[in-house]
């Protein structure tokens, strides 16, 4: 095993093995609590994230969704590297603080659900 | 690094590799998987936190003692998170079994503010039709309000109302045990139909009142007349700040919402303000000058009004206990956008007090408790203002808290009073004083000038604030006029027949020298 190991870093992975490690399924993520009006106003969205070599964690989706899905004034849904202090994070229906928050790698048929709790709600 | 990869595809897609921390169990049962984070660090599973949530709410009504049995109650439903949380409680609270329910005759009343928050015609009648779904089929008689029939309210809202009744308001308990006995009674009474007499009275809350709004005139899911509206986005893009905006929103809906709870009977008003947004508003009303009123505008009854208390009962509950109750356990909301700041204009108090807080409790997670705390401590002790001793203390027009400009020379107003004169120009000065009422200044050429200043000695030194960032006084609606019109001239009459009045009588009759 040992031997094996210390083989492993000299070889250079296959690319199709690390996208086969690396792609999550299409996976839903919410907006509720008023958010969704920073979303164009639908609330469910169905999304297939690109295969990218380190996993995919809350941190980088986050960023994913200010690009690709905010349609309007990010400043609203994210400040900094996290969510805009009163919207909430839920992952599969618990509290992202239970789950590790921006750091919670996403796995297959994760849903990932926001709501906000600010003016407006 | 790659084997562990291999080790961790080979487990296969059903089993997850452990989070980081691993998924807790429940503080309270210590058996159920914990579902979120309450306060600092407790974790609670979904049946302990919809016991602890349910509990809160009746816990909140008991401890303060102030809704009676069988008391009309007005639940002022926002389609927020809060206010729908507060809706789900009393039916949960209502159709418990006979011993433990809540005992009071609940009434719904939604106000449309669509115009103002940027909503086409389209969007609002969508918005009304599926507030009136989620209205209706709580069975309970509701009323649909448009911001625009402020428009039509009678002065007499800015009035306090007669405190109570003529007879004496009997003690909490002893209205809870004749409520009690007069339910047995009645179930003795209907003997055989013993087990009827729940859904007849279930049955005799929902038919109390006409269910569809009202008046027959103008049914509650149509839009007001055009102009109406017109006149009502006039009013507030008269509006300098968005401040004033939001005050003046505030306001409207106070007025709107105490105008259906006087005209239908209903003795109380519960309004869904949650913990957060108590704390947040402590704190922006302290930056808007309404320190003096902080027990009132924040605590759990305002009576500021007489007749009609307010009632907060959510106001122990963070928004975010809510959201995951809300979320959890399927509650319905309708969320309407908020009033927006158009481009380039800047952010009101109320917005950056709520960014403020919500940031420093993200880092700090018992902030707003702390606030909360602190603001809990305030009671509601009336001041003596002043003037004479028997008479009551006067009230702000528009606020109705007690007028605490009376010893203008004690506050900074004094600098801000001659500011404004100087501004007025060469019509007003020399004969328009701070604190009189301005009579010489009707035949001025500049009538602006002129009907602001009529106004500014009605009202508190954070409603002056906010006055003065509103638009023309014409641009108000007309029950405010009126109501300062009237005021105006009583206290000028008084003044002329100041030398005739006695010191003890009530001024009814000015006394002949």
């Amino acid at each position: 095993m040992i031997s094996a190991e210390n083989k492993r870093p000299l070889q250079t992975p296959s690319p199709s093995a690390l996208r086969v490690r690396h792609t999550l399924t299409p996976f839903s993520i919410n907006v509720e609590g008023g958010a969704e009006l920073l979303f164009d106003g639908v609330k469910k969205h169905q999304v297939t994230l690109p295969c990218q070599p380190e996993p995919w964690d809350i941190r980088n989706l986050l960023q994913w969704i200010k690009q690709n899905l905010l349609k309007e004034r990010p400043e609203l849904f994210m400040q900094g590297d996290s969510v805009r202090p009163g919207i909430l994070v839920l992952i599969n229906d618990a509290d992202w603080e239970l789950m590790g928050e921006l750091d919670y790698k996403l796995q297959d048929q994760d849903n990932v659900l926001f709501i906000s709790t600010l003016h407006g709600g | 690094m790659c084997q562990a990869r291999e080790d961790y595809g080979r487990r296969g897609p059903g089993r997850r590799a452990p989070p980081p921390s691993s998924p807790r169990t429940c503080a309270k049962c210590k058996q159920g998987s914990a579902a979120l984070v309450i306060r600092v660090g407790d974790a609670f599973c979904r049946a302990c936190f919809r016991e602890y949530f349910v509990h809160k709410f009746r816990a909140v009504l008991g401890k303060n003692r102030v809704i009676f049995p069988g008391e009309k109650v007005l639940l002022a439903l926002s389609g927020g998170l809060a206010s729908s949380a507060m809706l789900r409680q009393v039916q949960e609270g209502l159709s418990r079994e006979t011993a433990k329910r809540l005992r009071f005759v609940p009434g719904l009343v939604y106000v449309d503010e669509g115009a103002v928050c940027g909503q086409s015609a389209a969007q609002r009648e969508e918005s009304l039709a599926r507030v009136e779904a989620m209205l209706q089929a709580t069975g309970f008689p509701y009323y649909l309000v448009h911001l625009e029939q402020a428009f039509d309210l009678p002065g007499s809202i800015l009035r306090r109302g007669p405190r109570g009744g003529e007879e004496p308001c009997p003690g909490y308990k002893e209205a809870v045990e004749d409520f009690i006995q007069q339910q047995r009674q009645e179930v003795a009474v209907a003997d055989g139909d013993g087990a009827a007499s729940l859904p007849r009275r279930l049955a005799g809350l929902r038919t109390q009142d006409v269910p569809a709004g009202g008046e027959p005139a103008a049914p509650g899911a149509q839009l007001p007349a055009a102009a109406r509206t017109q006149e009502l986005l006039r009013l507030f893009e008269a509006a300098e700040t968005l401040t004033a905006k939001e005050e003046l929103l505030q306001m409207l809906r106070t007025h709107l919402i105490l105008h259906t709870a006087r005209t239908r009977g209903y003795t109380k008003v519960m309004m869904g303000d949650s913990c957060t947004r108590v704390a947040v508003k402590l704190l922006t009303n302290l930056a808007l000058g309404r320190g003096a009123f902080l027990a009132m505008d924040t605590g759990f009854l305002d009576s500021r009004h007489g007749d009609v208390a307010v009632v907060r009962p959510m106001r122990e509950y963070m928004a975010k206990e809510i959201a995951f109750y809300n979320h959890f356990f399927g509650v319905p909301t309708v969320i309407t956008p908020a009033l927006r700041a158009k481009r380039r204009e800047k952010t009101s108090i109320h917005r950056l007090m709520e960014d403020f807080l919500l940031g420093l409790q993200a880092e700090f997670p018992s902030t707003i408790s702390t606030v909360y705390r602190t603001g809990e401590k305030l009671s509601t002790a009336p001041a003596e203002v002043g003037s004479e001793p028997g008479a009551e203390p006067q009230l702000c027009l528009l606020c109705l808290c007690a007028l605490d400009t009376l010893a203008e020379e004690d506050l900074a107003l004094e600098p801000t009073l001659i500011a404004e004169e100087a501004a007025q120009g060469p019509a007003g000065d020399g004969c328009c004083h701070a604190g009189t009422q301005g009579s010489c200044c009707r035949s001025s050429p500049t009538p602006g000038a002129e009907s602001r200043a009529a106004f500014l000695p009605l009202l508190c030194y954070s409603c002056r604030l906010t006055f003065k960032e509103l638009g023309h006084p014409d641009t108000l609606p007309p029950y405010v006029r009126s109501e300062a019109q009237r005021r105006s001239r009583r206290a000028e009459m008084k003044q002329q027949i100041q030398e005739f009045l006695l010191e003890d009588d009530d001024d009814e009759d000015p006394s002949e020298s």
